[in-house]
């Protein structure tokens, strides 16, 4: 999967200008960068459900934009996705959420959904709380089930985003391994993108930093543990002042305070 | 929710949906369930019909026996035709039967009183009634009141 | 956004209200066309359907029934005590039948469908689009418009036909059971005088066609304001009180029109 010379914008605002990154197929590849900076923005439009305003992305040989609906869906049926917010279906019970694309996608008789939903729950320590519903979850839970529902499929790529937001230890340290088993037993292409430094660090082959619009660094894992660079070393230490800026942009402080 | 009681629920709501249109086209109202072939038209001429329509009841001592089909004038003398369509199974009416407009109640509908004849012979399809009695208007009535009132 | 005070501003405003009308209408019209697609979800996910009804039309049932009885009742008071004055109350089921086949039934029906159903659909769209429950399907290659749109939108279309026959059903047997025993009218009449002037192809056809335009303009508007709808707590709130409005005047303007054709003959 590649990116190429990707530009897009909010209203006037610019979110990426010539974004360039590639990622390699059976790895699983960081995205990390501050809060706002695009994350997000950047796997919508590798699902195809924005479009680009130059440049593009292309998928398994795929131009994303270029794809007509029917083929844009037969793409996404490739691909999981967990979504920040998790988006479970609220009338749904864990169970059928899970099963849903299963059942959407696929003629399976019933007794082989619910092996497959059984297998992917267990995965994620849910199976036992298989008839509750999304009100009923904790965050952590929540995005647990939206990851066993994004490779409920076995798609041949997986977008995470944020998966380890709202997780306790325990859950942090089986999800990044159940990350990188999915990897490396199933040869899926894993997108992860994480504030979490530690954890990047631990499951990424290969690390992404954006920042204002474009990649600030990339590098394996210990490439950028070592670099030297000094948005790398401020984001990787966490430090507070530096070339990244923790504002959103915004006008001078003081004269916002005391008014215009 | 079971989705075998939805789906029972919801059948049960299709059925009485089409059971109450069941209701309102039979039993409300006049669905033309008898054909023209069970019926036989007569014709009567009136100076007048009034506000009489077309599907008004014709009646015989009270007792609905079909209806008005059509309401036509004729060129030549200039009176009403009204062809009454008249149930088969009252197929013995007398050929001097009388016809007559009346109105229900002081401004209800109005219909079509026939009065039998003593004839040995009977209407059949395509006859005509000869003797009949038109509409009375009210209206005129009032007038022809007032005037002669005023005449003394 | 600030258009100023004083009359200009409020100029603009209108303006600019007018234009988000018409702009929206388009919107509304673009999104009946993109959802044709999806009506063979009809034939391969019928049971998507058949839930549908069950949400907007057996629950909506119960006011209906209801609504249809009172309604029926009160007809028969208030046609009984004006009919009885010119003698003529053996109309009685026959003023009764036609203001309920003709008017009431479809009018009032799809009126309590727009408040308990159709404000259901827009709210559950619009919350399952800011949960991003909408998004989600989308990414898994699941037409949000077929699964979850096109059912709501069938189902309502089909229950307003059905709820308002039997609202009519309902209101003409409560009349019945009032005029026969309460007003102590006789049954037979009550009956045939009906039967003479209620014409199967005009009065009661007429009435099936008003409630399918019905229920097709309210389904419609629900889905769309719901569909649209921005995607915040207000949005949403906003959107449910837009399908309400919108569609009850819709109902009430297109009967006046359908109305008037009906009666000068088509
Ligand atoms: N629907 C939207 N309309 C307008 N602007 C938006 C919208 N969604 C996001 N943005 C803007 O786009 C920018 C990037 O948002 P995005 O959600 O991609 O950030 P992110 O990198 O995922 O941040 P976080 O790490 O906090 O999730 C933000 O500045 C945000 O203000
Ligand atoms: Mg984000």
């Amino acid at each position: 999967m590649s990116v190429r010379g990707l530009s897009f914008y909010r209203d006037r605002r610019m979110i990426f200008q010539g974004l360039d990154l590639a990622i390699e197929r059976g790895k699983v590849t960081a995205i990390m960068g501050g809060s706002g900076v695009g994350k997000t923005t950047l796997l919508n439009l590798i699902g195809g459900r924005l479009a680009p305003a130059a440049g593009g992305v292309a998928v398994d040989g795929q131009r994303v934009a270029a794809l007509s609906r029917q083929e844009l869906f037969a793409l996404r049926r490739r691909m999981g996705m967990l979504f920040q917010s998790s988006a479970l279906l609220t009338d749904l019970s864990v169970f059928e959420n899970v099963a849903f694309p299963l059942r959407e996608h696929t003629r399976l008789p019933e007794p082989l959904i619910r092996d497959l939903v059984l297998m992917k729950l267990e995965l994620v320590g849910l199976r036992g709380a298989r008839d509750l519903y999304p009100a009923e979850l904790s965050g952590g839970m929540a995005r647990r089930v939206g990851l066993a529902r994004a490779i409920s499929l076995d798609p041949m790529m997986v977008m995470y985003d944020e998966p380890f937001a709202g997780l306790d230890p325990i859950s942090m340290g089986v999800i990044t391994k159940l990350i990188r088993e999915l990897n490396d037993a199933l040869g899926m292409t894993s997108i992860v993108v994480t504030h979490d430094v530690a954890e990047a660090c631990h499951i990424a082959d290969y690390i992404y930093l954006l920042g204002e619009g474009r990649v600030v660094a990339e590098g394996t894992s210990a490439a950028m543990q070592a670099s030297a660079a000094p948005e790398v070393r401020q984001f990787m230490g966490g430090l507070p002042d530096g070339p990244v800026a923790f504002h959103y942009p915004a006008g001078d402080y003081l004269a916002d305070l005391l008014g215009s | 929710m079971q989705t075998r009681t939805v789906e029972f629920a919801v059948g049960l709501f299709v059925l009485a949906g089409l059971l109450a249109l069941a209701m309102l086209a039979l039993k409300v109202g006049n669905m033309p369930m008898f054909g023209s072939g069970q019926y036989y038209s007569v014709t009567a001429s009136f100076g007048n019909v009034g506000s009489l329509k077309e599907k008004a009841p014709v009646m015989l001592a009270g007792v609905r026996i079909g209806q008005v089909g059509h309401i036509g004038l004729n060129q030549q003398t200039f009176e009403a035709v009204v062809r009454l369509d008249i149930s088969k199974k009252y197929d013995n009416l007398p050929v001097d039967t009388s016809a007559s407009i009346l109105t229900q109640g002081l401004l209800g509908e109005q219909f079509v009183s026939l009065d039998p004849g003593g004839s040995q012979r009977y209407l059949k399809n395509g006859d005509k009634i000869r003797v009949t009695q038109s509409a009375i208007m009210l209206d005129k009535i009032i007038s022809q009141l007032l005037y002669s009132k005023a005449g003394h | 956004m600030d258009q100023g005070r004083g009359i200009v501003g409020h100029v603009r405003r209108l303006g600019r209200q007018t234009l988000d009308g018409v702009a929206r209408l388009g919107r509304a019209m673009l999104f009946l066309l993109r959802l044709t697609p999806g009506l063979p979800v009809l034939f391969t996910r019928f049971s998507l359907v058949i839930q549908q009804i069950y949400v907007s039309g057996v629950l909506t049932l119960i006011i209906v029934l209801v609504s249809g009885a009172f309604v029926g009742m009160i007809l028969a008071l208030q046609g009984y005590n004006t009919l009885v004055r010119y003698d003529a109350q053996s109309s009685l089921g026959l003023l009764v039948a036609l203001s309920l086949v003709r008017e009431l039934g479809p009018v009032l029906t799809a009126l309590l469908f727009a408040g308990r159903a159709g404000s259901a659909m827009t709210a559950e769209i619009g919350l399952m689009k800011a949960t991003e429950q909408l998004a989600g399907m989308e990414m898994m290659a699941v037409d949000p418009l077929k699964r979850v749109v096109m059912p709501r939108f069938l189902a309502g279309w089909v229950s307003v036909p059905l709820l308002a026959a039997i609202f009519s059903a309902v209101g003409i047997l409560a009349a019945y059971v009032v005029a026969v025993s309460d007003l102590g009218l006789d049954g037979g009449v009550f009956w045939s005088q009906m039967q003479s002037g209620v014409s199967v192809t005009n009065d009661i056809m007429g009435g099936v066609v008003k409630s399918v335009v019905f229920g097709l303009v309210i389904s419609w508007i629900a889905v769309f304001e719901g569909y649209d709808a921005r995607p915040t707590s207000e949005g949403v709130s906003l959107a449910t009180t837009r399908t309400v409005v919108s569609s009850s005047l819709a109902v009430l303007g297109l009967d006046f029109i359908m109305t008037a054709f009906m009666l000068r003959g088509l």
